[in-house]
């Protein structure tokens, strides 16, 4: 039996007999189930044990208060917005529009880790910033970068346990030590991370807090030339402590409240400081930090002049995903950089469908 | 030997077997590339000009299907049969034109640059509200599963004309008339 003979009309028998159709619609039947099944299973919708993006983001809201109309991390956090002017040295490190044009308007967003979006600035921990920059051919710039020096864990299988153990434990309403110790015990990255939150001093503003890519970077200059990078934000605001003491004087919105006081004064101001990494760096692991001692460039100036609540201003409706990226920048194989993406989309496809139908957490009264 | 055409002509033939191709793995990289964690830039990537390049080749394959008559269906396929044949063509038109259209109209109604590849953008060709972005994005996935299920029947039925009817329906689109007449095919 030929699989592509057929019979022109009128020459001999055009169908087989019925007993031996069987076997080819059992053939064809099993192709479309192949093929459904490669579907479901690559969609997640079967072996839903398999870590995917929105079983990443269903762990992440397990493990937090209502979030519901933003962002699934990092959920508190003030619009801003503002320009960048590139140095003289930024065009020799990358080809992209915004370390040639003069001045680049930025979109952004300030904001504090964790998931609640009327959590307390003076417990949270990390804090963070998120960037588009656009240039005037059109090309955008998103990045996300936080006041940690280094990430937590190297992938992203490590980063949903971690998230995983901070789940509350039905029985006590706290996420479960054990749990917690196990992840510490997995990954020294976590412990040197624990050690870190433990003993850096807590700065008393955004505005003189370093905000580090963590995450690196391929840059590729116009005669071609590529180096891997990160960068930070270096704040041109003098640090001031703020210690345990003052911590627990302060306001639970007393981040906004110090930029507003200070933007009423000017424009804040970080130097872009790029780091270019040395043979050895390791480039695809952010959670091993680069030594200090790495050559370094200052790219350009940011200057934040405005300031508008998240629900009111543009940020609340951007996702900074740091792989939008513009010629010249490319993302480097970090697989966390590749779950970030992944997770901030289902965090924005979530909370985009909650703005549309008004289904928006509320601050709890008695909490503030 | 006929003069008539019991063939889609070579275009036809050339566009719907590069399209299914591409629309295939189009299918998978979408659902792919929303799930997981590991593949989401590469498949993003592919995802965007692969879309655009549909989007043009279907406006060049209406075009030909509209100024090319299609080869008859049997004569002696059931009615149902033939309107079956007929409503998921159509169908099959219809997605192909509005996946691309919803995606790119997806990305602008979420704030998103168009970015074909590296340094070319498209326009936005809607506006950036959370609404339009929500119905969009949601039309892009049902549209999508739609298309996929439309995809598995249309390949169940030209294989059952292949191997239980074997009346030369998928022989049509898979080959060229054949210039040695003993062979021709010819439903009339």
């Amino acid at each position: 039996m030929s699989l592509f003979g057929h019979t022109p009309d009128g020459q001999g028998p055009r169908t087989p007999r019925p007993s031996a159709q069987l076997p080819w619609l059992a053939l064809i039947a099993a192709i479309l189930a192949v093929a459904a099944f490669a579907f479901a299973w690559l969609a997640g919708w079967i072996g839903r044990d398999r870590l995917t993006a929105r079983h990443f983001a269903d762990t992440i809201e397990a493990a937090s208060p209502d979030q519901r109309g933003f962002r699934r991390a990092h959920s508190k956090g003030v619009c801003v917005s503002g320009w960048f002017e590139p140095s003289a040295q930024a065009a020799t490190l990358s080809s992209a529009r915004v370390f040639s044009q003069p001045r680049v308007p930025v979109l952004g967003r300030l904001s504090i880790g964790g998931g609640d979006p009327h959590g307390a600035d003076n417990s949270a921990r990390v804090r963070s910033i998120a960037l588009q920059l656009t240039a005037d051919d059109g090309q955008q710039w998103r990045m996300a970068m936080n006041s940690f020096p280094f990430f937590a864990v190297p992938t992203p299988e490590g980063f949903h346990e971690q998230t995983r153990a901070q789940v509350p434990d039905p029985a006590t309403g706290k996420p479960d030590p054990q749990k917690v110790a196990a992840v510490l015990e997995k990954y020294p990255s976590a412990r040197a991370f624990q050690e870190w939150a433990k003993t850096a001093p807590w700065s008393d503003s955004w505005a003189n807090t370093r905000f580090n890519s963590v995450n690196s970077f391929w840059f590729t200059n116009a005669k071609g030339q590529q180096r891997a990078v990160r960068w930070h934000w270096q704040p041109q605001a003098t640090f001031a402590e703020l210690d345990a003491d003052a911590r627990a004087s302060v306001g639970v919105d007393f981040l906004s409240d110090d930029l507003q006081r200070r933007l009423a004064d000017g424009p804040v101001r970080w130097n872009m400081v790029v780091s270019l990494a040395e043979p050895g760096d390791a480039i695809d692991d952010p959670s091993i930090p680069w030594p200090d001692s790495r050559e370094q460039v200052v790219a350009g100036v940011l200057s934040l002049d405005h300031m508008q609540s998240q629900e009111q201003g543009a940020c609340g409706q951007l996702n900074f995903d740091p792989l939008i990226l513009p010629s010249g920048v490319r993302g480097s194989d970090d697989p966390i950089l590749a779950a970030r993406s992944a997770v901030y989309s289902q965090s924005f496809n979530r909370r985009e469908r909650e703005r549309a139908t008004g289904a928006v957490a509320q601050p709890k009264e008695n909490a503030r | 030997m006929s003069t008539r055409t019991d063939h889609f002509n070579l275009l036809a033939r050339v566009l719907h077997w590069s399209m299914a191709a591409m629309i295939l793995a189009m299918l998978f990289i979408g659902v792919t590339m929303v799930a997981s964690l590991h593949l989401r830039p590469v498949l993003i990537d592919l995802h965007r000009p692969l879309g655009i390049a549909i989007l043009l080749l279907v406006l060049l394959r209406l075009y030909n299907r509209l100024r090319h008559r299609a080869p008859p269906l049997p004569a002696d396929l059931p009615a149902w049969q033939i309107m079956a044949a007929k409503a998921s063509h159509w169908m099959l038109y219809a997605l192909m034109l509005a996946m691309p259209l919803v995606g790119w109209a997806m990305l602008s109604a979420g704030g998103y640059p168009i970015v074909l590849w590296d340094g070319l953008q498209l326009p936005p060709i809607a506006p950036h509200t959370p609404l339009l972005y929500t119905l969009l994005r949601t039309a892009h996935s049902l549209l999508a599963y739609l298309l996929f299920a439309t995809v598995l029947m249309h390949v169940g039925a030209a294989l059952f004309h292949l191997w239980i009817r074997r009346d030369g329906v998928f022989q049509a689109m898979a080959q060229g008339p054949e210039k040695r007449g003993t062979e021709e095919v010819n439903y009339k």
